[in-house]
């Protein structure tokens, strides 16, 4: 069945029922491409399990991350309507205020992770507070008629998740049969809260273990923004006069600043309302701890190189601030690195790592040799060694196994020292190596950090660190190794101890020399000469510069040339390691490509430059010119280039014509080429026509057989 | 001779100054560069040249910047695919300059005169030419006798400046300086006309003009300031100017047979494909990847394609390649009357076997979304071929078509082509849709998306209209053609008047008599009605309340309309 039709523009095909396969594996599309190694399977668990591991660990993440705010929230929430639990006679009283409580939630401008958030708000709310939870979204919402159908809908089904089915008579009053207002949301509201009350005792406790005998009825504005003000208006006033009847709570998705509730509601209308503020966590530091977890971490064998984490970071500190998307890019990273490297079947903790490499098949060890680090490594190795590395598997798989260990050991340890070098940079004046480990991160995956010129100022900056600082910073190192995996610190953790111990010594000694000092500042304070001061000062400058070191500058000396000595030996860039490729994902192109895509740049360049992509001698040329052979289309948009707003067809049709007839030959006779041939004249047509299918032109009234232009300059 | 003109410059330079230091003041920036010009009594030619020269690589430095931004965002071009990212941004979204109308002219002429070599667009005009322009434009040359027509704007302008020039210098001044003077003034033309907006060729050929001229400080502000309000200037002058410089040739003139869409596809077929061979390995390497396309759907990506090219033969060659086992949906966005509702109903009713009708959309969709939620082994395949069509690219229905990606069983495979096309998603929508980028430029002509009649340019409006025309009054009487062939006529005898209402019933009436079309004006409405009936001729009444007649189609068509019932007649 062909999809070209002149009336219809949706063509379904359904494949008869025995042909169709229930569902194709998604292991067979990774399978495909490589058809000639047999691990695709394993690889594919391996995969999808590290996946879903880390699938988990972000959930975790953001759980913990948003347990304050919802903990704030839902106290909020019960206080709420506290009175209202009580019925009390106080009603009364409650009658003449008509205040909504509110909660303003501001989440900030990451709007693609909101929604996961309100996700877990309303699993949250639900477990604690109350069944009764409308998610409103203003697309859904264009008036305020649809708001309350919305509004009720939710309602009146999560009634039926609560109650079960024992009423369903009762709910087959179908919602559009319903009036949608608010006194049949309070009488429904009535109903369901008498029937929870005359039920039996026993139901009634196992109900009101979790929820109250008259739970708040919660309506979560996702996109506050993005409401029209007088849907908004209309509701809160309505429901404001019927709040001594219905318990309601309104909470609003906040992306922007909470100014924006006072500038989308007028005074009259926002006074109906008991606002209170809650702030979640910045995304960048959701971020961070994002990348603290799934990155700075020997839990997970999968790593990002330097070029791909930058990309994952640019989007986002660029684009969207979204930790969703970059997530998101995570898991590409994960896909591509399983699905374009054979090897990456040992990349799988270290155990499985192990076992799988003794059944490695002989394709994949040549594999491994073939692997740029491993040549490397081998090169390295004496002849006879070189050989058995190069013709004995089984040899080689000892020493992969070897290899992948020592890559283990490497990780632990490279995260622990990137952490204690991280305490010492991040507390230095203008931060030379960044402020957030990540940027620390990525520089000591570049290459050799001490090599950097970052790294040595900020060496020199930490010879001038204060005594109380270093000794914090010391301590706070000596925590990290302490709390790391890793089993070669145990020395380290010794020696730093030691560097405490000795300044602590150092404080006992200072009391004495302390005089000394003051001695001279005093003297100094004396002198009101300016004459005496300049040469007193001069020389204690003197002094200063004959005297040796004292044992505090000695001993940070000593301490900084030690975290020198640390960073020199576990920090080394994970490309220099054997076999880092098997752990590393470093192609970022194809992330870029897939994710932070430039369609523009790809036309201008397939119309600029069609060499980029037809390679053809005949169309290669300089950049900025363009050889007179090339397509149609690009002729046509070089000619286009030339003209302001409107173009004249005739005139683009003659001057493609004279481009097209001069290419073709001179054999066209003179009186021909005055007409133009109806070949070149079809071409014509169809270029223009492709250019306003792009975008590039779209006819114009202005003046008859004209085009307008729609883009600028350039392009 | 030359003292004594210099001295007259000299003089007229101290009557300038004042102007100048207006000038400082009105622009802070160059100001500055000026008064320091002040204190240096002798400005050295080479240290103007520098300076022009600083202020180029000002511009370059910008591009460079921008280049790095680009770095910064992990360019790594690999491959012939990665290509496409070392275009900076500033290259691609530039301002609009005022364009000359005859430089498309000069192009395609540069283009033709070296076949077989490759020529330098545009960009590369030799200085040579730039000196000569302003002046043919000024008075317009044999080459350009044929375009002075539409330069009535410029030839308005020109006395006015023939005259400031004749009246400011003095006329004993020498030949040579008379030179530089026109010389400077053409390069003020230059500016007014925009030559293309490259800046550093009328830098270089201003530096020439300066070597020339000797009040060097005069000029050195000049083209200062030209430099710096270069940019506003452009774009206000580009904008400003309701005329419009082209010509005014129509295609009627041309003599030139109107094409019809079959014409034009058997034309087409003729016309061998240039670079087939470049153009199916191009193919094969996209379809190389299909494997990895449904990997990506699979992981809960969907994939947009971009790229020069109709992508439609790729989609039909995956669909056959890969989804023949599995069911798929596919929407051409390009049809002209697609919609989301049909897209929804046909989802529904072929895929989801249900009869029924909804609301609103959003019923629909909530409805599409509860089945594929309830059945987790129902999967859905959905392709759409130009996803930013007229018809698709509203606000609402890309919401929609989001919301319908985001479930986890539906995969969307779309192709885009506008150059704006990503400007249809925000934030929220990109999420929903949770695109995979893939490039696919295939440089295969859009056969089938632009051939709907509407997709295509003037040329092609009305041959539908016409053929409509011809086969609704083929099946008339031969009265009731004439009466049609009268007011068309008509309407072509007054097709210059801009302000032609139509003709009123009355008149109509009148001369449908004169010709013995009709005898009564009951028969007359009757023929009318019929017209209507077939939309050959719609009514609108004039402010006097009588009834003016006219056929809604434009006059070209009208004409060819008129030629062939004559031929037939």
């Amino acid at each position: 069945m062909s999809t070209c039709s002149v009336s219809k523009g949706c063509f379904v095909f359904k494949p008869s029922p025995k042909k169709r396969k229930l569902s194709q594996k998604t292991v067979n599309y990774f399978r495909e491409r490589n058809n000639a190694s047999e691990d695709t399977d394993v690889r594919f668990v391996t995969c999808q399990s590290l996946w879903n591991q880390i699938k988990l660990e972000t959930e975790q993440i953001q759980e913990d991350l948003n347990k304050q705010l919802f903990d704030n929230l839902v106290s909020f929430l019960r206080q709420s309507h506290s009175e209202f639990q009580e019925k009390t006679t106080e009603w009364t009283c409650r009658m003449k205020s008509r205040e909504i409580p509110t909660a303003a939630l501001v989440l900030g401008v990451n709007v693609t992770d909101h929604d996961l958030t309100f996700r877990s708000l309303s699993e949250v709310l639900q477990n604690n507070i109350t069944p009764y939870i409308a998610l409103l979204e203003a697309k859904d919402c264009p008036g305020i008629k649809n708001l309350m159908q919305k509004l009720m809908g939710q309602l009146m089904n999560c009634y039926i998740d609560v109650d079960s089915l024992e009423d369903e008579d009762h709910m087959q009053v179908s919602q559009n049969k319903i009036r949608c207002s608010m006194t049949s949301i309070i009488s429904w509201y009535q109903n369901v809260t008498k029937k929870t009350d005359s039920e039996t005792p026993s139901k009634k406790r196992t109900s009101s273990s979790r929820h109250w005998q008259s739970p708040p009825v919660v309506v979560i504005f996702k996109d506050m923004e993005s409401f029209t003000t007088k849907v908004l208006q209309d509701f809160i006033v309505i429901s404001s006069q019927h709040i001594h009847e219905l318990p309601l709570v309104l909470v609003f998705g906040i992306a922007t600043s909470p100014m924006i509730i006072h500038s989308l509601l007028p005074h009259s209308v926002s006074s109906l309302l008991c606002i209170e503020l809650f702030q979640s966590l910045s995304c960048k530091e959701h971020l961070s701890t994002i990348i603290d977890k799934l990155l700075l971490t020997a839990q997970f064998p999968f790593k990002l190189g330097e070029k791909v984490l930058q990309v994952l970071i640019n989007i986002f500190l660029y684009h969207d601030f979204s930790v969703q998307n970059f997530i998101k890019g995570f898991q590409l990273c994960i896909v591509e690195h399983f699905y374009s490297q054979p090897l990456s079947v040992l990349c799988c903790p270290l155990v499985d790592a192990k076992k799988r490499v003794n059944s490695l098949s002989h394709d994949q060890c040549e594999n491994i040799r073939r692997l740029p680090s491993f040549r490397r490594y081998v090169e390295n190795q004496a002849s006879e060694k070189q050989i058995l590395l190069l013709t004995a598997d089984n040899f080689l798989k000892e020493i992969t196994q070897k290899l992948l260990e020592d890559l283990y050991v490497y990780h632990e340890n490279y995260v622990s020292v990137l952490r204690c070098l991280h305490v010492f940079t991040s507390s230095l004046p203008k931060y030379p190596l960044g402020k957030q480990i990540r940027e620390l991160h990525c520089a000591c995956l570049e290459n050799r950090v001490w090599e950097t010129e970052e790294y040595e100022s900020s060496l020199q900056l930490a010879r001038m660190l204060n005594k109380s600082d270093l000794v914090t910073m010391l301590q706070q190192c000596v925590e990290i190794f302490v709390s790391s995996s890793g089993k070669e610190f145990d020395k380290t953790i010794e020696k730093l101890k030691e560097f405490l111990t000795q300044f602590q010594e150092l404080e006992a000694e200072a009391f004495q020399e302390q005089d000394g000092s003051v001695s001279a500042q005093k003297e100094l304070q004396k002198k009101t000469d300016l004459y005496h001061l300049q040469k007193t000062l001069l020389e204690l400058k003197e002094s200063r510069r004959s005297k040796k070191l004292t044992k505090f500058e000695m001993l940070r000396f000593e301490v900084v040339d030690y975290v020198d000595s640390l960073v020199r030996t576990y920090l080394v860039p994970a490309d220099h390691k054997t076999l880092h490729e098997i752990m590393y994902f470093n192609t970022a192109s194809v992330l870029r490509g897939h994710l932070n895509a430039a369609p523009r740049v790809a036309l201008h360049t397939a119309l600029n430059n069609p060499y980029c992509y037809l390679k053809n001698q005949a169309l290669k040329s300089d950049g900025g010119n363009i050889s007179n052979k090339a397509p149609d289309i690009c002729i046509v948009y070089k000619l286009h280039l030339e003209c302001g707003r409107l173009i004249n067809l005739v005139d683009w049709l003659e001057a493609f014509s004279t481009v097209v007839t001069a290419v073709e030959g001179p054999n066209t006779d003179a009186a021909s080429s005055d007409q133009v041939d109806d070949i070149i004249h079809a071409r014509f047509i169809r270029a223009v026509s492709e250019l306003e299918l792009l975008g590039f032109i779209k006819p114009s009234k202005q003046k008859t057989d004209h085009v307008a232009r729609l883009t600028w300059g350039g392009c | 001779m030359s003292q004594a003109g210099r001295r007259e410059r000299a003089a007229l330079e101290v009557k300038f100054v004042p102007d100048e230091e207006v000038l400082k003041h009105i622009a802070e920036d160059s100001g500055i560069k000026v008064r320091k010009d002040k204190t240096q009594l002798t400005v050295t030619l080479k240290t103007f040249v520098k300076k022009l020269e600083d202020i180029s690589d000002d511009g370059a430095q910008e591009i460079l910047e921008e280049k790095n931004y680009v770095a910064a965002l992990g360019i790594c071009a690999q491959g012939s695919m990665g290509n496409g990212s070392s275009v900076s941004g500033g290259e691609v979204y530039s301002f609009q300059t005022p364009k000359r109308s005859s430089k498309m002219v000069e192009l395609a002429s540069e283009l033709a005169q070296t076949p077989g070599q490759i020529v330098a667009a545009g960009h590369s005009e030799c200085p040579e030419k730039t000196a000569k322009t302003p002046q043919s434009s000024k008075r317009p040359g044999s080459n350009k006798a044929q375009q002075r027509s539409k330069k009535k704007e410029f030839v308005s302008t020109t006395p006015y400046r023939l005259r400031k020039r004749l009246a400011a210098p003095d006329p004993d001044l020498e030949s040579e300086s008379e030179y530089s003077a026109s010389c400077s003034e053409g390069d003020e033309d230059d500016q007014k006309e925009g030559s293309a907006g490259l800046s550093g060729q009328k830098t270089s050929a201003k530096t020439k003009a300066a070597s020339v001229s000797p009040p060097r400080n005069t000029l050195a502000k000049k083209v200062k300031e030209d430099k710096m309000s270069n940019l506003v200037e452009e774009y206000f002058e580009a904008h400003s100017s309701s005329k419009v410089l082209t010509s005014d040739r129509t295609l009627q003139k041309l003599q030139k047979r109107r094409l019809n869409q079959q014409t034009l596809h058997d034309l087409l077929k003729k016309a061998p494909l240039a670079y087939a061979a470049e153009i199916k390995e191009l193919n094969q390497q996209h379809e190389s990847l299909f494997s990895k396309w449904m990997l990506h759907l699979h992981w809960g990506f969907n994939i947009v394609l971009y790229g020069l090219g109709s992508k439609r033969d790729l989609l039909e060659k995956f669909r056959t390649s890969v989804l023949q086992d599995s069911i798929h949906l596919v929407v051409n966005g390009y049809f002209p009357s697609i919609t989301v509702r049909s897209i929804l109903n046909s989802i529904t009713e072929e895929v989801l076997d249900h009869t029924g009708t909804f609301h609103s959309p959003l019923d629909h969709l909530e409805f599409i979304i509860k089945r594929f939620k309830e059945d987790s082994s129902l999967e859905l395949y959905v392709l759409i071929h130009n996803l930013d069509s007229q018809m698709l690219r509203g606000e609402r229905s890309q919401q929609i078509l989001a919301q319908l990606s985001s479930l986890p069983n539906i995969y969307l495979i779309a192709s885009i082509d506008h150059i704006n096309a990503p400007l249809m998603w925000d934030q929220a929508k990109l999420s929903l849709y949770n695109w995979l980028w893939y490039e696919t430029t295939t440089f295969s002509p859009y056969a089938e998306e632009t051939s709907y009649e509407n997709s295509l340019l003037v040329q092609q409006s009305g041959s539908l209209a016409l053929s409509s025309l011809t086969h609704v009054l083929r099946s008339l009487t031969l009265n009731a053609r004439g009466i049609f062939r009268l007011l068309a006529r008509y309407q072509l005898e007054h097709k210059d008047n801009p302000s032609y209402p139509g003709l009123s019933f009355q008149d109509f009436y009148q001369q449908c008599r004169e010709a013995f079309l009709v005898n009564s004006d009951l028969t007359l409405r009757a023929q009318l009605t019929e017209f209507r009936d077939h939309k050959l001729i719609r009514t609108k009444r004039g402010g006097d309340g009588v009834e003016y007649l006219f056929i809604p189609v434009d006059d070209s068509t009208l004409t060819d309309f008129l030629e062939k019932e004559d031929e037939d007649v």
